[in-house]
């Protein structure tokens, strides 16, 4: 069983430690894993990507248009830019909470993520919002937002793994002071 | 054996570790950095590890310790090959002992450079051996037999990968440690008449080079990383070559029942020929798949004339496919499907997306160099200035507002372009930007043939004490190493003086006014003068407080937006805010705003 995940945001969401944890969780079930994604300049509050791979005869980090079954998006315009990614029916779980250039900020724009929000309801069938701010502030703390996206993404059943394995693999890769405040991340909605 | 999570650079440095690695040396440069850095954390002691002042550097010393018959690896990005080039050209010549891999990292796109040079001309311009992986598993199994070949050989090779492998992760087999080799370098022998260069030498070298190229094609025409796919059909006349992630590509478009001929090169030089006939024959038509050059385009299409084939050889030369730019899997899809005159997959275009919010790459918020330039550009207001950059972090000074970076060329290059502009135009205000790694990497001979040579020109050195922009790796000017040792730092101010300079001042770009005293009085001097603006990096320090904004104070002008243009000023429903969570409290806008109303914590 083959999957295509596409994890999108903003430098600073913690996009690529939820790649390395969905990464992770595949190999405890003994799945081939490849994955790609923005380094460098793009970091720097620039729009983030990474493309993860789960299964046998795969050969390239990345794939095409229309191929990702699930694209996790950390926010709304974002999951905009690579819905082109999505297949057919494909799942997309998107944080609802924008964030603001700073190209915006000096042009005074208007951006709000409404628009964008109004778009992915249009143009995908399978959409789940999540207020990752809300929850975040809930949890304490608005470093577990990766957290809350990995939950919801298990959630939708889309991942070939569950919520335990996922627990399992993060308490292997975060410090033990850390492990129970994820772990509530994770199964928030659970 | 084993399985583990790498990245491709990861791999790569495992890999060398596991054929016996013990000399490590390199220049942080997008996108090789984490081989070296991997190396570094992997290491148990056995092997030496160092970031160079700069490439030139890192590759005379693995030339050193490969004499000695250590196996050593140089790791730079493609245009770091610039700056060995030197040594390069005439190591190729002499030839090592030990096993030499210089790693070279290109960057289809570019994504993060300055060019989409190919080091694979680089192989055949100094006729070493090159290696061009095509995977993450790839390039750690290729990396031990490069090892090899060059030890067997006698010559440093280069190991080629490109972004796409040197990021890419992958779950892949890695050997346990007793599977690993282990090196124990016998020591340098003297010999005058192998390890001098010499025009007699040169002329001997290189008449051996080409009989051994000569060689190695036959070689690496067997060697099981260049090979031909079969056709899923026997009677069709098409094929494709391809090589590196492109390769990757080419797979992922084929199926076990469509699939033309496919020819894979993993050595670009020297070309393994007679793999290459044997794929020709039969085929009326080839597409090769390159990123950068159109290397084997030209390898098959010369083997065509060489061995009088009927074969077409399409690809870049034949605008088949685009010149530039990075490939990927739709990109190759599409090439392939043109020219297999397949019908293209057409599926429902999404409707047209709204405007979406640009996000170029950004100084962070506090980050020093932020003040650095608003304290430049102040002093300076109206004054006729040039301001030349050079490669960092800062280069980003370019964006709006701040708009402070006149030119950009190449490491080290703003002090020299500063001293010809104002050779040209007396009357401007000349500056050269340098950030502290670039300072030590390739702008001390800058300065010095700017005093020599009499020029007018103010040099700024943002020194954040780190090489920021590739990760914050240690230089010469930080004490550390990256065996761990606390070491002298190189003091740039005393570098500068000794150089010459009468006048060199540090000041703090953050205390915002001192800064711009500094800069006017500094800049009013003749001759070559300079400041180091003292500041460290924002990432790698504890933020202080987030600022706050008194909205009953601030009048809504912006001037601290559009003056700095900082991410951690926003505008939320029509209110100038800041973001707690990106603000780092560096003061720097409570200085610019005209009322007063940016403050620190005390200030709530």
């Amino acid at each position: 069983m083959n999957k295509n995940i596409l994890l999108c945001g903003v430098g600073g969401q913690g996009i690529v430690l939820t790649s390395k944890l969905t990464a992770s969780c595949a190999m405890q079930k003994g799945m081939q894993v490849m994955s790609a994604e923005t380094i460098g300049m793009a970091q720097k509050g620039g729009s983030v990507f990474s493309f993860l791979r789960l299964g046998e005869g795969v050969y390239s980090p990345m794939f095409g248009k229309k191929q990702a079954d699930i694209i996790i998006a950390f926010e709304p315009a974002e999951a905009v830019r690579m819905l082109p990614y999505l297949k057919d029916g494909g799942t997309v779980i998107v944080n609802t909470r924008p964030i603001m250039p700073v190209t915006a900020a000096l042009k005074a724009s208007d951006y709000n993520g409404t628009e964008m929000l109004d778009y992915l309801k249009k143009c995908t069938e399978n959409l789940m919002t999540v207020d990752g701010d809300i929850i975040c502030r809930k949890l304490g703390s608005p470093k577990v937002l990766n957290m809350v996206m990995l939950g919801e993404a298990i959630r939708s059943g889309v991942l070939p793994f569950t919520i335990d394995d996922a627990v399992e693999a993060m308490k292997k890769s975060v410090k033990p002071q850390f492990a129970s405040l994820n772990e509530k991340a994770l199964r928030h909605n659970f | 054996m084993h399985t583990e999570f790498l990245m491709g650079n990861a791999a790569i440095a495992r890999g060398a570790a596991a054929a016996g690695l013990n000399v490590i040396s390199g220049y942080p440069g997008t996108p090789s950095t984490e081989v070296l850095e991997t190396t570094a954390k992997i290491n148990n002691g056995s092997i030496y590890v160092e970031w160079s002042v700069n490439e030139k550097a890192a590759l005379e010393l693995g030339a050193g310790a490969a004499y000695c018959g250590a196996r050593s690896m140089v790791t730079m990005k493609q245009v770091g090959l610039n700056v060995a080039s030197d040594p390069l050209m005439s190591l190729a010549y002499i030839g090592v002992k030990g096993g030499m891999v210089i790693m070279v990292a290109d960057d289809p796109g570019p994504i993060s450079s300055q060019t989409e040079q190919d080091t694979r001309h680089f192989a055949s311009f100094s006729k070493l051996p090159c290696f061009d992986p095509s995977s993450v598993q790839e390039a750690y199994d290729m990396i031990q037999e490069a090892f090899e070949f060059s030890e067997k050989y006698h010559t440093p090779v280069l190991f080629r990968p490109t972004t796409r492998v040197c990021h890419g992760y992958a779950s892949i087999e890695v050997k346990d440690d007793d599977e690993c080799v282990k090196n124990t370098p016998e020591g340098f022998v003297k010999d005058s008449s192998k390890w001098v260069i010499f025009p007699r030498l040169s002329y001997n070298a290189h008449i051996h080079i080409e009989k051994r190229n000569a060689e190695l094609s036959d070689v690496f025409s067997e060697y099981s990383r260049n090979k031909i796919l079969p056709a899923a059909d026997s009677s069709c006349r098409k094929g494709i070559a391809s090589h590196g992630i492109s390769y990757t590509y080419v797979q992922e478009a084929l199926s076990s029942k469509n699939a033309p001929k496919v020819l894979k090169v993993s050595t670009p030089f020297p070309f393994p020929e007679k793999l290459a006939v044997e794929f020709l024959s039969g085929l009326d038509e080839v597409l090769c798949i390159e990123e950068l050059d159109p290397i084997i385009e030209r390898e098959l299409t010369y083997i065509c004339g060489k061995y009088h084939l009927n074969t077409r050889i399409l690809g870049k030369l034949t605008g088949n496919v685009k010149t530039a730019g990075e490939n990927t899997c739709d990109s190759v899809a599409d090439n392939i499907a043109d020219f297999m005159e397949w019908e293209k997959k057409s599926s429902a275009e999404l409707p047209a997306a709204p405007e979406l919010p640009v996000r170029p790459p950004v100084l962070c918020a506090g980050c020093p160099h932020r003040a650095s330039f608003y304290a430049v550009k102040q002093a300076m207001k109206g004054k006729k200035s040039v301001f030349c950059g050079d490669i960092g972090c800062y280069t980003l000074g370019n964006a709006m507002p701040l708009d402070m970076v006149d030119t950009c060329l190449c490491m080290g290059a703003g002090v020299n372009i500063t001293q010809g502009i104002g050779k040209v135009e007396p009357d401007t205000s000349c500056f050269a930007f340098v950030g502290d790694s670039t300072f030590f990497a390739s702008a001390i001979t800058g300065a010095v043939n700017a005093v020599y040579n009499q020029a007018d020109m103010t040099l700024v050195v943002l020194d954040n004490s780190t090489t920021a922009m590739t990760g914050h790796q240690p230089h010469p000017g930080t004490g550390r190493t990256m065996m761990g040792q606390v070491v002298d730092k190189v003091n740039i101010e005393a570098v500068l003086r000794g150089i010459g300079l009468k006048t060199v001042e540090t000041v703090n770009p953050l205390e915002l006014d001192k800064a711009v005293e500094t800069v006017k009085r500094v800049a009013a001097e003749k001759g070559v003068k300079a400041i180091i603006f003292k500041s460290p990096c924002a990432v790698l320090i504890k933020p202080e407080k987030p600022y706050v904004i008194d909205s009953e104070k601030c009048i809504g002008c912006k001037k601290c937006i559009n003056s700095l243009g900082c991410p951690g000023i926003i505008i939320s429903d029509g209110k100038v805010m800041t973001d707690s969570s990106l603000c780092t409290g560096c003061g720097l806008c409570s200085q610019v705003c005209p009322v007063n109303a940016i403050g620190g914590e005390c200030n709530e």
